[in-house]
């Protein structure tokens, strides 16, 4: 798995490649929780490049939610494929998340 | 002979150590299989996430961590379904502790019994062993 960060004056875009499960998904956390609290409070993460993603990666998300909402920041997940979007439908958490088609859309409204 | 073992085609073992890291080997061998049995890609994807669920939860629950110790997954290729039954040597799962959480209560962890059962048609754990637990998990097939 490999992580991009790419810093924009509005928001952080977090850009995540590969599998992410229950090995992979500490160092997105790590990363997540840095993000929101030492540099920007917005988050867009892009999962276009996410082949898999099991409920450790669902978690991490979870929890980048609740972090942005306690700092007055917003997340969103944008270019999700069907395999990332059925585990989030099947969670119920399609609903909970902000999810946009693409960054363009995501980065409306921050 | 019962219906069951009539339809019973081939056994692939594969044996993994109970570490995060070797999970996307288990990940594989059952997307491998999974293609060739002529799964549909939505149920291939379910398969492969009930599986990997089912290992993470060994590694966190029945071994308490990673380690050394194993995870045995023995696959039987059906004509109708795929079956693969888990084999840890740790804990012994408490079963009326294995359920899924109210799903209205959004916080982070606790959603893998749930994606388990929402996906297969048969998920069996079995805690009766002398050492460890055994979990099968069978999913009908729908052909493409």
């Amino acid at each position: 798995m490999e992580i991009e960060v790419l810093k924009k004056n509005v928001a952080s875009i977090l850009k995540i490649k590969g599998d992410v499960d229950l090995y992979s998904s500490p160092q997105v956390r790590k990363q997540v929780v840095s993000l929101i609290t030492k540099t920007n409070k917005n988050l867009l993460v892009d999962l276009a490049e996410v082949t898999y993603m099991d409920s450790s990666g669902v978690a991490t998300l979870v929890e980048a939610l609740q972090l942005t909402k306690k700092s007055g920041g917003k997340l969103k997940l944008f270019s999700l494929g069907s395999t990332v979007k059925d585990v989030f439908e099947l969670s119920r958490l399609d609903k909970v998340f902000d999810i946009c088609d693409n960054e363009k859309q995501a980065l409306e409204g921050i | 002979m019962t219906k069951n073992e009539s339809s019973h085609i081939d056994t692939i073992e594969i044996s993994i150590p109970a570490k995060p890291e070797f999970l996307k080997i288990i990940r594989a061998a059952v997307s491998s299989i999974c293609q060739v049995m002529g799964f549909c890609d939505e149920d291939l994807n379910n398969v492969i996430l009930a599986v990997d669920e089912s290992c993470s939860n060994i590694i966190k629950h029945a071994y308490g961590g990673p380690t050394e110790k194993p995870i045995q997954a023995k696959i039987n290729i059906c004509r109708d379904k795929f079956e693969i039954n888990l084999r840890d040597y740790g804990k012994k799962a408490d079963l009326k502790k294995i359920k899924p959480r109210k799903l209205d209560d959004v916080r982070p962890g606790g959603l893998g019994v749930h994606l388990i059962k929402s996906v297969m048609d048969e998920v069996v754990y079995d805690n009766s062993l002398e050492q460890g637990n055994r979990l099968k998990l069978v999913k009908n097939i729908k052909k493409k």
